[in-house]
């Protein structure tokens, strides 16, 4: 037989293509199926959410911080004020902290559940994107309850939260508590044992442990190569170390593992809301009470001449924060979030950088998918589990 | 682990290099030179006190006008050690840093970024090409002297119009570059 002269092909996969999480693209170089070299290019969301913030004050840049990673908000914002705060020094009132505890788990099961409508979807599984998001739902409405607002809440502020909880919180929270457990057997039915499923992820898209950090992919990526670095565990901030939660982790680092630590880790946050909201109390205090970040209750602004003062200038000025800098990390729901940011001694920020999983994830992608099938790269995508908003900033 | 603990430990593993500690408030920092960053950068990762296996963070900052205007800023973790590390390198207008990605594969698309976005040079990068903004973009927004707001006129192409004869042309051409390779 003759031999066949075969060439490859160059397709462009993106920027608008439904299964790559936004506005990605990918050049890839096919060999017949297999996927030769894999050229990601990114950059189509970037609208310079750094630049901005360092023309707003402290405050303000919380609402701006919350539209990088728009899936895992409230994990941008509590590192965000998580950092100014350490740079201000400022210790909260353990009742907020619980709230921050309980919001932040509340967003990462939001963000795992998108990610698990999505990446079944994409797979094959399509009825799984309406169950997932019919729970997502839920936490919406409490979001919607706590702050007025269901995707850019905006809750967690410097110095505390914006305001006491609403009446009704606990037991919206509590229904939802009661409820879901249920529905992760519910999905893990469907997928758990699912033979397309697990044809499509087994053994496909497989990372080391050693490669996953090279790669600086910390988070449930490293985890499901067995690397048990939780940002809660090792550095807890907020409380964290007060909780009862394990770290999941599995050994085979491929898709289907990756997943089986997600749907692990629904579970770890049920069990952290559960005690979170045992500790919670209807009312008390929402904001640490120093007298530079926090403005002084209303009735007292209406009285009090220091306090009409006080009240004014956190206002129109904002506070100053003293100078230096501060990186502190969070467990989002894509891995470790982290804000670094710089003072220059005044009223707005000098500097503010935040680490986005989702930039190491995609850079790693060409690692993970090279020699695979084109189909897989989709399988891949979904559960590197990318947001591009986080990765463009 | 403080900053003198780091620096003493790397002492021996990089003879002659001046280390300065940084003020911090939350873990060690070290500033480090530029010309010795890559020898640190090895010594870190390898040496099995330190054990700073993952870089997660490269990133610079813009302190115009003081003179070096820049620090770019690393952030490793050792995870064994469950220790944090910062370390800075001061860098001016036309100065210049050894890229790190030999140590850690990590730094490739950060330091694409804080090029784009700052136009600080890292020697031996292989791709060194703006990641965020598009290639034709002029300047480095993240810089203090480069306005928020700018007007610039509206980017525009030409309609593509391609005869069918031009089209098989370049598709041949590319069909033989390809099969030449």
């Amino acid at each position: 037989m003759a031999e066949l002269r075969t060439e490859t092909m160059t397709v462009n996969m993106g920027p608008q293509h439904p299964s790559t999480h936004g506005v990605l693209r990918l050049v890839l170089e096919l060999d017949g199926e297999v996927v030769r070299s894999l050229r990601p290019t990114i950059g189509y969301l970037h609208t310079g959410i750094e630049k901005t913030a360092e023309q707003k004050k402290w405050q303000q840049v919380v609402p701006l911080v919350e539209r990088m990673d728009y899936l895992g908000a409230q994990s941008n914002s509590l590192a965000y004020v998580l950092s100014v705060e350490k740079l201000l020094d400022l210790a909260m009132p353990r009742r907020v902290n619980d709230i921050r505890v309980l919001i932040a788990e509340l967003q990462r099961i939001a963000s795992h559940l998108i990610w698990l409508g999505t990446h079944a979807l994409e797979i094959g599984a399509v009825s799984m994107l309406f169950y997932a998001f019919r729970e997502r739902e839920l936490i919406m409405n409490i979001n919607e309850l706590v702050a007025g607002f269901r995707f850019f809440p905006s809750y967690f502020r410097v110095g505390g939260l914006r305001e006491d909880l609403p009446r009704g919180f606990h037991e919206a929270v509590n229904a939802f508590l009661d409820r879901f457990p249920g529905k992760i057997d519910e999905f893990e039915g469907l997928l758990n044992k699912n033979d397309i499923f697990m044809r499509r992820t087994q053994g496909v898209g497989i990372l080391s442990a050693d490669e996953a950090l090279a790669w600086g992919l910390v988070g449930p990526i490293a985890r499901a190569c067995g690397v048990d670095y939780d940002v809660r565990r090792y550095f807890p901030y907020s409380g964290y170390e007060t909780y009862d939660f394990e770290v999941p982790t599995e050994r085979e680092g491929d898709v289907y593992a990756r997943y089986r630590v997600r749907m692990r880790e629904l579970r770890e946050c049920v069990k952290i809301c559960r005690q979170a909201i045992a500790r919670i109390t209807p009312t008390g205090a929402w904001a640490c009470d120093d007298p530079r970040v926090v403005p002084p209750p209303k009735d007292k602004v209406y009285t009090e001449m220091e306090a009409l003062i006080q009240h004014f200038l956190i206002y129109s000025q904002g506070f100053t924060v003293p100078a230096g800098d501060a990186y502190v990390p969070v467990e989002g729901p894509r891995g470790e979030h982290g804000v670094y940011i710089v003072s220059d001694g005044t009223n707005r920020p000098w500097r503010i950088k935040m680490r986005a999983p989702s930039l190491f994830a995609i850079q790693a992608l060409p690692n993970i998918v090279q020699g695979g099938l084109i189909a897989d790269v989709v399988a891949v995508i979904g559960s590197t589990d990318v947001v591009m908003g986080d990765c463009d900033r | 682990m403080d900053s003198h603990t780091i620096i003493t430990a790397l002492a021996p593993l990089v003879p002659g290099a001046a280390y300065e500690v940084g003020a911090s408030i939350d873990f060690p920092v070290i500033y480090v030179p530029a010309d010795r960053l890559v020898q640190t950068g090895v010594a870190l990762h390898e040496a099995p006190s330190l054990r700073f296996t993952a870089l997660v963070e490269v990133t610079a900052t813009d302190y115009f006008p003081r003179d070096p205007r820049f620090e770019v800023v690393y952030h490793l973790l050792s995870i064994p050690n469950r220790q944090r590390l910062r370390l800075k390198v001061r860098v001016g207008e036309s100065g210049s840093v050894p890229t790190v990605q030999s140590v850690w594969p990590s730094a490739g698309w950060l330091e694409r970024e804080v090029w784009d976005m700052f136009g600080i040079v890292f020697d031996g990068h292989p791709d060194l090409r703006r990641l965020l903004m598009p290639e034709d973009w002029e300047g480095h927004p993240q810089r203090k002297d480069y306005p928020v707001q700018i007007r610039k006129a509206a980017q525009t192409y030409e309609p593509l119009e391609i005869s069918e004869e031009e089209f098989k042309a370049n598709l041949q051409r590319d069909r033989t570059r390809r099969m030449a390779q």
